[in-house]
């Protein structure tokens, strides 16, 4: 049987994505899109819930049609070629492709199949995949009682069945533990490192930055920063430095004696006595100095430290807002509170 | 990242596979899937109480419950009469298996996945329903060996027996299209699990499948001796006992005709929204 598209050559970017709309009734999910990776580069979309990660991923994916604009994947189009694009990707991420009553080969024997691989191709796959996600033990164990971090590695192995030449991710850490964070990340890794293009999902900075070559930063739809991690996290400012004054007539003060410590203003939340100061690479330096500010004054604090920037600092950096979500339930994607799109 | 200008590059004219390779992909796709969905039931331990224990304990409560005091004019009495009905009755409560699975499936995002990957679009509510209608062919057998245990008899020869059986499967699969219906316009296994089986109620208990229809109000009686499930009853009852064919034989493949043809577009059209 041949394949769409099987014997046809590219050269161009893997992904390419031009002016891409896409409305679910008076909502605007994408509104004029541009993406490019280059073959075997992992590209991070960081955005909070509702930002069009998922619209992007699904059209990407043929789920969805883009309501004006252009996607290519492979130079395949996803309108025209929709059955081709099918053919050269892999999807994983929120929503899973795996049967808990089915064991994990048997999970992927079935996606082999309807992959119309033979049964040695099969077998060979599914040895192979397992080995490499750490699955060998519970191969024959149904789905069911897996862990939450071995169903998303399984549901990982099971996207790369057909060896995809471009593999998304649609957050596909989204809800782990800690542990079995570390342990995707591994795993993707690994496979970036075997040259695999990747187009990845995520609400965390740092998932973006520890995988990704690029990431570009979107909000309501639209792009609003690329650049490498580091490039982005100058624009930020490096480390932050925070803290919150229970009293809160003494904020005020508090506010004065620190604006001078961090680069830009301090960022102030009045009603939760929250306050946030930029300072670059000199956290433990600024801490030290935050503290003898507020002593000096007799001011007292809570919740004292430093941390690396979240999204919510980006946001803040490059919109002027937080990462507040939208309110779009038409992108699957549900709406989450204020602070809450940030990797702590 | 690529400094990109609009329609700076043209995509690749990719030619749609050859209709015969698509046709085979089909198959092979639907073929994939049916065995998947048999795997899935046979390691459900709902499964067996679902498919068997529901549909026998119903057999042996209206045979012996409520039996003895339905008088019934057929010839070897009430179980004979019982039969053809909690058969046509077992089918479409099957169905109801059809729609939990479909709405778990969708909210899982399992069909989302599916409609990624290059595979026939039709192969997932085909396999299902051949699945599901092997797993209905369990039930039935299942249904008739209880039946003949507890005093039902075929009286009318073979191939009408078999007949009989081939209405009832052609009614469940009919059946199941509502369901699937049902199952991915709602798209939440809990909703499912609380509206996919109440309509059944009525549409299999208001008719003639466990009394005759002439013991019901008159008002009710307008309803219950036109519904399909009362047509359908009374041809299998007239299949597998004797009695006149014809007429009821047309109404029944008129009515199956139809429901199939309203709601296997509609089927296709949740699905298409469902991704």
């Amino acid at each position: 049987m041949s394949s769409p598209g099987a014997g046809l050559r590219w050269d161009g970017p893997a992904i390419l994505v031009e002016g891409v709309h896409k409305s679910f009734g008076s909502v605007q999910a994408l509104r004029g899109i541009d993406l490019g990776v280059e073959r075997g580069r992992v590209l991070g979309v960081l955005g909070p819930n509702g930002a069009g990660k998922t619209t992007a991923v699904k059209i990407l994916t043929t789920l969805l049609e883009p309501d004006r604009g252009r996607a290519l994947v492979e130079g395949r189009d996803v309108v025209r070629s929709p059955a081709a694009v099918r053919e050269v990707i892999g999807l994983a991420g929120q929503a899973t492709a795996i049967q808990e009553e089915l064991t994990g080969r048997e999970n992927l024997d079935i996606m082999g199949r309807l992959y119309h691989l033979d049964r040695a191709e099969r077998q060979r796959r599914a040895d192979e995949l397992l080995e490499r996600f750490d699955l060998v033990d519970a191969a024959d164990r149904p789905a069911k009682g897996y862990s939450g971090g071995m169903q998303r590695r399984l549901d990982l192995a099971i996207s790369l069945v057909a060896e995809p030449l471009v593999l998304f991710l649609d957050e596909p850490t989204t809800g782990l533990d800690p542990r079995s964070r570390l342990g995707m990340w591994a795993v993707i890794r690994e496979l970036v490192a075997r040259g695999t293009t990747l187009l990845l999902t995520t609400q965390y900075l740092e998932e973006a930055d520890e995988l990704a070559d690029e990431i570009v930063v979107i909000d309501r739809g639209v792009v609003i920063a690329a650049g490498t991690g580091e490039s982005l996290k100058d624009r930020i400012g490096g480390d932050v430095v925070e803290f919150e004054v229970p009293d809160r007539s003494r904020l005020g003060d508090a506010v004065g004696a620190v604006a001078r410590l961090g680069e830009g203003e301090p960022a102030v939340d009045a009603d939760s006595g929250h306050v946030a100061i930029r300072v670059g690479s000199r956290g433990s330096e600024a801490l030290v100095e935050t503290v003898r500010a507020l002593d000096a004054l007799g001011i007292r604090s809570e919740g004292l430290g430093t941390r690396r920037p979240s999204l919510d600092d980006v946001f803040l950096a490059l919109t002027g807002h937080g990462a507040e979500a939208c309110e779009d339930s038409s992108t699957g994607e549900p709406a989450r509170s204020r602070h809450g799109g940030g990797a702590r | 990242m690529t400094a990109v200008t609009a329609g700076s590059v043209a995509a690749l004219d990719v030619a749609p596979p050859p209709l015969a390779d698509q046709a085979r992909r089909g198959v092979s796709d639907t073929l994939t899937l049916t065995r998947r969905d048999v795997m899935i039931w046979g390691r459900n331990p709902a499964f067996l109480v679902f498919v068997i224990i529901q549909p026998v304990m119903f057999v042996l409560l209206f045979r012996y419950v409520f039996g003895g005091a339905i008088k019934v004019n057929v010839p070897g009495g009430y179980v004979n009469y019982l039969m053809p009905g909690i058969i046509a009755q077992s089918a479409a409560f099957a169905s109801f298996g059809t729609a939990i699975a479909l709405a778990r499936q969708i909210q899982r995002g399992v069909i989302s996945r599916f409609r990624a990957m290059p595979m026939a679009r039709s192969a997932v509510l085909l396999g299902r329903l051949i699945a599901d209608t092997l797993r209905l062919l369990v039930t039935l057998l299942v249904i008739l060996g209880v039946g003949y245990a507890v005093g039902f008899r075929f009286e009318n020869g073979f191939v009408p027996a078999v007949l009989m059986i081939v209405l009832g499967t052609a009614f469940g699969v009919a059946i199941c299209t509502v369901s699937a219906f049902v199952g991915l316009a709602i798209r939440d296994e809990e909703s499912v699990g609380s509206f996919g089986l109440i309509w059944l109620f009525p549409l299999t208990f208001v008719s003639a499948a466990f009394v005759p229809v002439q013991s019901m109000p008159g008002w009710l009686q307008a309803f219950a001796k036109n519904q399909p499930v009362t047509i359908v009853v009374d041809e299998m009852r007239a299949l597998a006992l004797g009695g006149p064919l014809t007429q009821h034989a047309w109404q029944s493949a008129l009515w199956l005709a139809g429901i199939v043809a309203v709601f296997v577009p509609l089927a296709v059209r949740a699905y298409r929204r469902a991704s």
